[in-house]
């Protein structure tokens, strides 16, 4: 489209489980490849997707939608509370993920990263968590509040996950 | 009708066939036809929005079976 500048997304990522890593990512590297800018401020747990080796899971607690162990059989909420749940619900995700031919949040970061998304970690919540940039992926810039008002200012969509 | 590249999408999901034809209009010429297949049937509404924001144009799309072919013509 013959736009004066092109369109623009902002997003927040809040959190550090799997399933919600996804949302920003897709989103961010879909607006690039739409010909839109994409900016990803990753605060709060959301610090936990662009940590190098990342190992993020799906959390069973506090979910009911979470993967059933056993076919379509829904497990009581408790039970996610105990030993290994946490691991068997990312372990189930994944599958059907693999199945289905969805691409691992990893390379999705990648793709972000290398298609120019803007990566900002949050400079404030760094230093709550103990957070360094060198646990940082390549390619993340770090950042404040005014950075991503800055950013999503001149923005046409903005998100928070 | 004259290809100038052809992308295997096959067995990819979103977002992956909107990135990867992304990346296949950086590696042809204006005018260029690519010929895209998928089997994520969420690509036909996808690279109508993708085409409609891009200005890039769908000259043709066909299905067979599960696998849907797009024609796209770099703008």
């Amino acid at each position: 489209m013959s736009e004066e500048r092109p369109k623009r997304i902002a997003i927040i990522a809040l959190n550090g489980t799997m399933d919600q890593a996804y949302p920003p990512l897709i989103l961010a590297s879909a607006a690039v490849a739409m010909d839109m800018e994409a900016a990803i401020f990753f605060s709060f747990y959301g610090l936990e997707i662009i940590k190098k080796n990342s190992n993020l899971k799906v959390s069973p607690i506090a979910n009911p939608a979470a993967p059933a162990p056993v076919g379509n059989f829904r497990v009581p909420n408790i039970v996610g509370m105990l030993p290994g749940m946490t691991d068997i619900a990312t372990l189930m995700m994944k599958s059907w993920m693999d199945k289905a031919g969805v691409a691992s949040y990893q390379k999705l970061l990648e793709m972000c990263i290398k298609s120019g998304v803007r990566m900002i970690g949050c400079q404030m919540t760094m230093d709550v968590m103990g957070v360094k940039k060198e646990d940082f992926v390549d390619g993340i810039e770090i950042g404040g509040a005014a950075t991503f008002l800055d950013y999503a200012a001149d923005s046409d969509i903005s998100l928070a996950f | 009708m004259q290809v100038a590249k052809v992308l295997d999408c096959k067995g990819k999901c979103c977002p992956e066939p909107i990135l990867d034809i992304k990346t296949a209009m950086g590696e042809v010429k204006s005018g260029d036809v690519v010929e895209m297949q998928a089997t994520d049937a969420g690509s036909v509404a996808d690279m109508a929005s993708w085409a409609k924001r891009t200005g890039n144009t769908i000259v043709e799309q066909k299905q067979d079976g599960t696998v849907y072919t797009f024609y796209v013509k770099k703008k």
